[in-house]
């Protein structure tokens, strides 16, 4: 297993963009950063630039709007990513399905890895979600050392 | 071009949609001279889902749980808005017991939406030691919530014609020792905004709002109530508002310190304001069935922790409405706000901008 891999999960950079959702999902992410959760010693830092990120933590559907932007976000970012939705309404589309603005889950979009479900979800979910992601982004690194 | 001549460079920088200091999509189009803001473009619709049109496509008691997603941080205020026009058309009666559970849950949401708000204020002046501080005496509220409704940000306890939770006294007892505790820690925390040098020096005279011009730009909530304006949808006395002799909290130094000012005296009001209706809360049944659709026009005002919220509901002797229209506090401040960030730097756009509470999830449905 090669250094990058190994810093890259034990260090995972995240950027949060909130994709049209009710800000419940963000408060919770905020709130997972906060004391009583603290995802901070799992050395998980929530940062605003797309290019140092290696997570992308989506909440809420994708709408004819905003899918531009997701797309956007997720082409800068740096290979070995992974995404992680969190939120009923990125997942599927939720309580927003027939919302006539609404095109669904995130995943009409971008290919996601972890779906955690919730409305919203809880700090304890998205932790949860987190450590599913990181095996994945270790997952994913190990392939990309194999396959050079 | 002529030697020794200065141009002028106009620059325009956008903000958002994606930015650290708001995680909701909005975007702001900055044109400079020089290092001064001269001119604002808000772009806003990156988190329209249509919501109002999605009202007409639903069965009318559905529309409280999409209601209540419109905005996660007032949610228990946006589903208690929808019941009462519903209930104002279905001539429906709610419990008094309900009224005063309301109260209690809609002062519970402000408390948490203040707490949120102060936390990310002052991390956005760089202060990130008092956002720990904040957050972490937040979950005292969200603790609650989840004690109440087995759910810490959406309570969905509000149905129309009353409530669908009650409280026993053991609850009763934990609200009160909860609240006491948070007033004990603001009562250490509240010193550091009003008195701490750093803070005054980020804030005083900073994203004016003269009082002459509020009414002329529309802002409503803490917004015009930091410019010495009581303007306050509770005075009005729906739910148990009436009982609970309230007053508006009002500075009038026009400026961002000012409505932080104000954010920080509501958090005590609310305290106290649960505390007096869990005092006085009466017993009785908490939810009166409705048995007939919605037929006619309802507008209801009630105060979201950012200002007032308005909304139309009409119906026509169906299942479906056929209009609910919804006015939230953030839109009507937008024009408040563009004046508020011109002639600022750079530095002063985060504090200036957060100083409205902006809440995008709500102002575009």
């Amino acid at each position: 297993m090669d250094i990058m891999n190994k810093a890259r999960v034990k260090s995972p950079w995240v950027l949060h963009f909130n994709c049209g959702s009710c800000n419940g999902c963000d408060i919770e992410i905020l709130a997972a950063l906060a004391p009583r959760f603290d995802v901070e010693r799992f050395g998980i830092i929530n940062i605003g630039n797309p290019k140092q990120a290696d997570v992308l933590l989506v909440t809420g559907p994708a709408n004819r709007r905003n899918f531009r932007v997701l797309k956007n976000l997720y082409d800068q970012m740096p290979e070995t990513k992974v995404v992680i939705v969190v939120g009923s309404c990125g997942s599927t589309g939720g309580v927003f399905y027939n919302c006539p603005n609404v095109l669904g889950g995130v995943d009409k979009v971008v290919p996601v890895d972890v779906y955690v479900p919730g409305c919203a979800a809880r700090p304890e979910q998205i932790i949860d979600g987190f450590i599913l992601g990181l095996q994945k982004l270790a997952e994913k690194g190990k392939k990309k050392v194999e396959g050079r | 071009m002529n030697e020794g001549t200065v141009v002028n460079v106009n620059t325009v920088i956008p903000f958002g949609p994606q930015h650290p200091v708001l995680p909701e999509p909005v975007q702001l189009r900055f044109k400079f001279e020089g290092e001064r803001i001269v001119d604002v473009v808000p772009n806003i619709g990156y988190v329209h889902r249509a919501v109002e049109r999605a009202c007409e496509l639903n069965d009318y008691k559905r529309n409280v749980t999409l209601c209540e997603r419109i905005c996660g941080i007032c949610n228990f205020m946006h589903a208690m808005a929808y019941c009462e026009s519903i209930e104002m058309i279905t001539d429906t009666e709610v419990p008094e017991r309900a009224k005063y559970l309301r109260t209690i849950w809609s002062e519970l949401g402000r408390l948490q939406s203040h707490l949120l708000w102060l936390g990310l204020f002052v991390d956005s002046i760089g202060f990130e030691s008092l956002f720990m501080h904040l957050w972490r005496d937040r979950e005292i509220v969200l603790r609650l919530n989840e004690k109440t409704a087995g759910h810490r940000i959406q309570l969905s306890t509000c149905t129309i014609g009353g409530v669908k939770k009650d409280m026993d006294d053991r609850l009763i007892a934990e609200y009160r020792s909860s609240l006491a505790e948070l007033k004990k820690r603001m009562d250490n925390l509240a010193p550091v905004f009003v008195k701490d040098r750093g803070v005054q020096a980020r804030l005083v005279g900073k994203g004016i709002l003269p009082k002459n011009k509020t009414s002329l730009l529309g802002a409503v909530g803490p917004t015009v109530r930091g410019s010495g304006i009581p303007q306050d949808m509770r005075t009005l006395g729906y739910e148990a508002y009436s009982y609970l002799d309230f007053k508006p909290v009002v500075y009038d130094m026009e400026d961002a310190y000012s409505r932080m000012l104000v954010r920080i005296g509501e958090i005590y009001q609310s305290i106290d304001l649960i505390n007096r209706a869990l005092n006085q809360m009466p017993n009785g049944p908490i939810l009166q069935k409705n048995t007939v659709f919605p037929r006619g026009t309802a507008i209801t005002r009630i105060e979201q922790p950012r200002g007032e919220l308005f909304y139309y509901v009409a119906g026509n002797g169906t299942n479906k409405l056929e209009r609910c229209r919804i006015r939230t506090p953030t839109l009507a401040n937008i024009p408040a706000l563009v004046t508020m960030l011109v002639d600022h730097e750079v530095a002063d756009i985060p504090p200036v901008l957060l100083s409205v509470d902006p809440c995008v999830a709500c102002t575009e449905r």
